[in-house]
């Protein structure tokens, strides 16, 4: 009965799943496809899909200025210390949600859920102010530190749901043997939870990797750049240089690009986590 | 009670806040602190660049609610985060239900899914960068358009007032949709199959299951998604700063780029701090239906 009226649904659903395709991932397409042509034939009319010169020129002349790595080198550094420090803070707070009832628990809980509705423009002026006068402004603090108010609450929010699958029994084993609690936490619950904390720590490089805004406000050196404020800086030094930028872009988006790849599903329950509930 | 009681009771009253400490530490300084200095900078006149300000009550406020710049900037935003949000959803929910389907396996499935999540992975300026080139007059977008006989000419979508708006809406749009995708098909998964069998032994076809069960069941994760984009999309500053910079002539101006002016070009930081505060104010109002929200669904 459905046999039939299957096989012109299925072509449809197919015929829409391409059309969807096309636009999810025709940009980025073009976009490694111009990466490997000359400049000359970005705005090629009729458009060449793939270049008779054809060449890793671009490649090398990132590879080759040493403005372009240190924008890597700055990323790698402030979105991996950003990673580590929230993983640390987000486990200790996690576990006090996870395995404690105390006075103000809800009111802590609900000021954590709200960072997420404070637009990071509202806190930029202030933010500038804080950071001058903390002599951080133009280093790595400055981002690490700002970066932290909007990665840790997803962190938070995240571990105790792992933390909370955990039986309480497992911590009290260790106590009952004359273990801390602290002893506990890390020896116990921590690797327990290892997939869900890896799923964390992805989405956190993730949002500090990608950070325009303060990364543009809170540096002014190119030695303190990051790779998101590096790609837009190609756009005025070199005179319009597309396949360069083209070619930053692609190295630029390949560590996420990677990790979403590998761990796309941890990263798929990361990017749900703020908006279902089980 | 001994001493050495009275002690672990306050050790055990205690331990809680000891592991929430450097969470309550960095809110303070980063949250709570820069709310404060925010929301008190916007009452005084030069903030920043004069050591000694002055307390001018409303004054702030007074000049950007009459500055037509910032009434352009919110006509824009308004524009810009509606026609995202509901473009958001529909796109959303249509390619979750294409990747909700009974007629293909697990596999083909699971290639379109990261196929459709992948704009979501690439940073705003690689996005601004890489569609500043497509919508070039000479880009392959006008080239495809005009392939395909749907215009004549070769359009300046970012540097012209007519359609520089709908541009930056049309990125927007492309680079958010993933979250509402996947978030969709997760609410999808979720919903039981009982209701759909008893939906169509009911004799519904379906646009009416789509309506009377898949909506519904959804409304919660729709309501909550609708409101987080909401506000990202209201703060959506680095997509239109690195493609149209607010212009041209204010056409792409939003409430985002026109803080950052304020502050950073024009250094009038108490002028940047009273529009940051009515952002704020938005956003507070939007986020007490949200955590409201997301209580009532726990």
């Amino acid at each position: 009965m459905i046999g039939k009226k299957k096989w012109y649904v299925k072509v449809l659903i197919i015929i829409a799943l391409l059309v969807g395709a096309f636009y999810a991932a025709f940009p980025i397409l073009w976009m490694f496809l111009n990466s490997f042509k000359p400049n000359s034939e970005i705005f090629a009319w009729p458009p060449t899909w793939i270049s008779e010169r054809f060449s890793f020129d671009a490649y090398k002349a990132i590879f080759q200025s040493p403005d372009q790595i240190r924008f890597f080198i700055n990323s790698y550094v402030i979105a991996g210390t950003v990673v580590v420090f929230t993983l640390v803070i987000g486990i200790l707070a996690a576990y006090a949600f996870s395995r404690f009832d105390f006075p103000g628990k809800s009111i802590i809980n609900t000021l954590i859920v709200s960072v997420q509705a404070v637009p990071p423009i509202t806190l930029l002026i202030p933010y500038l102010s804080l950071i001058v006068t903390l002599k951080l402004y133009n280093t790595y603090w400055a981002l690490i530190l700002t970066y932290m108010l909007f990665t840790l609450p997803y962190a938070i929010l995240m571990t105790t749901g792992y933390f909370n699958t955990l039986p309480k029994d497992l911590d009290e084993a260790v106590m009952i043997d004359g273990g801390s609690r602290f002893k506990a936490l890390w020896r116990i619950l921590v690797p327990t939870a290892i997939p869900g904390l890896v799923s964390v720590g992805m989405y956190t490089f993730m949002q500090a990797w990608n950070e325009y805004l303060f990364a543009l406000a809170l540096t002014k050196t190119n030695n303190m750049r990051t790779v998101p404020v590096g790609i837009n800086l190609l756009m005025g030094q070199h005179a319009y240089e597309w396949n360069q930028m083209m070619a930053m872009s692609v190295l630029g988006s390949l560590p996420v690009l990677i990790l979403f790849l590998f761990f796309q599903r941890y990263f798929i329950a990361g990017m749900t986590a703020g908006s279902v509930k089980n | 009670m001994t001493k050495g009681n009275r002690s672990s009771v306050f050790k055990k009253k205690t331990t809680p806040y000891l592991y929430l400490l450097p969470t309550i530490i960095l809110m303070l300084i980063l949250l709570i602190i820069p709310i404060i200095m925010v929301v008190r900078y916007s009452f005084y006149d030069n903030v920043i660049i004069n050591k000694n300000p002055v307390f001018v009550g409303l004054e702030n406020f007074k000049k950007i609610i009459t500055d037509s710049t910032f009434l352009a900037a919110i006509k824009n935003t308004f524009i810009f985060v509606s026609v995202s949000v509901v473009a958001h959803l529909i796109i959303g929910i249509c390619f979750a239900m294409l990747l909700n389907t009974r007629y293909l396996g697990n596999k083909t499935k699971g290639i379109f899914r990261v196929i459709y999540v992948l704009p979501w992975m690439f940073t705003a300026s690689v996005i601004a960068i890489l569609w500043k080139m497509m919508l070039n007059p000479n880009g392959i977008v006008n080239y495809l358009l005009q392939f395909f006989n749907l215009t004549s000419q070769n359009i300046e979508w970012l540097g012209s007032r007519k359609f520089a708006l709908l541009a930056v809406t049309f990125i927007n749009i492309w680079s958010g949709y993933p979250f509402y995708m996947i978030s969709v098909l997760a609410g999808l998964q979720g919903i039981s199959t009982d209701l759909y069998e008893a939906s169509s032994l009911d004799g519904a076809n379906a646009v009416q299951t789509f309506f009377r069960i898949t909506i519904p069941q959804l409304k919660p994760i729709l309501i909550s998604l609708i409101m987080l984009d909401f506000v990202w999309t209201i703060q959506q500053f680095a997509l239109i700063w690195m493609t149209t910079g607010g212009g041209p002539i204010n056409a792409t101006e939003t409430l985002s780029t026109y803080i950052y002016k304020q502050g950073f070009s024009k250094y009038q930081y108490s002028m940047a701090s009273a529009s940051a505060v009515i952002v704020l104010i938005i956003c507070t109002i939007i986020a007490i239906f949200y955590v409201r929200h997301q209580k009532a669904r726990d």
